[in-house]
């Protein structure tokens, strides 16, 4: 007797199926935001360039309303990306001492550890 | 008392007959020490002999009954009913798949995939039997441990967006295998397993969902597996760029 699979196209909206499949498009989401603010950063940087009256505009700018809008949609998605990813980084860095598997905690913490510090950090050259 | 009882709506596909899979509703008796495999059986033997689906050890061991159930790909011996009751269960082949027939799935891709990384203990030379034992400590036995636990039910490659979306991608359990023998000291194949593993198609094409890890039946988690061989591979490049003319 012939053969006659049958492939079922997977729907378009997959990622709406399970919380799970949400959160995760929501972590790739966040690097939109992320981009989009880095570029906002070099752009700030160029009009510094150009002197103090163009900066004080684009200081300006950043206060409309679709702009803290915008900061705020970024500040989540940033957060979003951060602990997601914090979340992960255990599996990509296995503790193993002697015989015994370590759980990913310390992982995870050293992660929240180094990002404060080096925001303290950037803070304190900020006031320098 | 009457009995008490549960819908089971089953994705049925008879290819001579079907153009398309359609959902069939059978009413099972519902018992709490059943799993779905239980009430397949039922049907099966009772109501529906055309029935068509993959089932062997009943204990989680053999790998064989994957399947959707509620759109979540699990072992039918491992659901149990009373997780569901009073509501409809709906149970279909596992995502990602071909269908050959009703609840049974064409696994062969992952068949290919699976052999294309060499999953064996590729030795550095052939030992003979009177070289004794390859021995090796349990610290170095539990590094690679968890992924050999793997039976290929294959809920890992129903369950990943990106083997759907991207059908090249050499998948969840394959990658664990080649991470699992990597990891292994007896080993000395991982360079002929990264033509694979660390190609576009091998971790490349992970862009860790991590659900992989999250349906796993055996707490493999592929996820990690694949993440690690993507960090070795990255080192490996850097290796070959700063050092061209040194050893791969």
């Amino acid at each position: 007797m012939s053969r006659k699979p049958y492939l079922r196209k997977m729907p378009k909206s997959w990622w709406l199926a399970q919380r799970r499949y949400t959160s995760y498009m929501a972590r790739e989401m966040s690097c939109v935001f992320i981009g989009a603010y880095s570029v906002l950063i070099v752009l700030g940087l160029y009009r510094l360039s150009q002197g103090r009256a163009e900066y004080g505009a684009f200081l300006e700018a950043l206060q409309s309303p679709p702009s803290l809008v915008f900061h705020a949609a970024a500040l989540v998605f940033a957060l979003i990306h951060t602990v997601s990813w914090f979340s992960l980084a255990p599996k990509a860095m296995p503790l193993q001492i002697g015989e015994k598997k370590l759980s990913g905690g310390p992982v995870v913490l050293a992660h929240y550890a180094v990002w404060v510090v080096v925001s303290a950090g950037v803070l304190l050259v900020a006031r320098i | 008392m009457t009995e008490q009882t549960l819908q089971v709506e089953i994705l049925r596909y008879r290819p001579e007959t079907d153009q398309d899979p359609a959902f069939q509703t059978y009413t099972v008796p519902y018992r709490d020490d059943w799993v779905i495999l239980d009430a397949l059986n039922h049907i099966k033997d009772n109501i529906d002999r055309t029935l068509s689906y993959r089932w062997s050890c009943h204990m989680a061991v053999c790998g064989s009954c994957g399947m959707m159930i509620n759109g979540e790909p699990k072992l039918s011996c491992h659901a149990f009913l009373r997780d569901y009751y009073p509501n409809k269960v709906r149970i279909e082949p596992l995502a990602n798949f071909p269908i050959e027939r009703d609840l049974v799935a064409v696994t062969d891709d992952f068949m290919e995939k699976l052999e294309s990384v060499k999953p064996y203990v590729i030795p550095k030379q052939e030992r003979a039997v009177d070289d004794g034992p390859h021995l090796q400590t349990p610290a170095q036995l539990n590094a690679f441990k968890q992924y050999t636990m793997c039976i290929n039910c294959l809920l890992c490659y129903a369950a990943c967006p990106q083997y759907g979306l991207t059908p090249n991608f050499v998948g969840p359990a394959a990658l664990a295998l080649a991470h699992r023998y990597n990891l292994d000291t007896r080993d000395a194949g991982r360079e002929q397993r990264q033509e694979i593993a660390a190609s576009n198609e091998g971790v490349w094409d992970c862009t860790f969902v991590g659900e992989c890890s999250q349906v796993c039946p055996k707490s493999v988690d592929p996820a990690a597996a694949i993440q690690q061989t993507k960090i070795a591979s990255t080192i490996d490049w850097y290796k070959a760029l700063l050092n061209p003319w040194g050893k791969r």
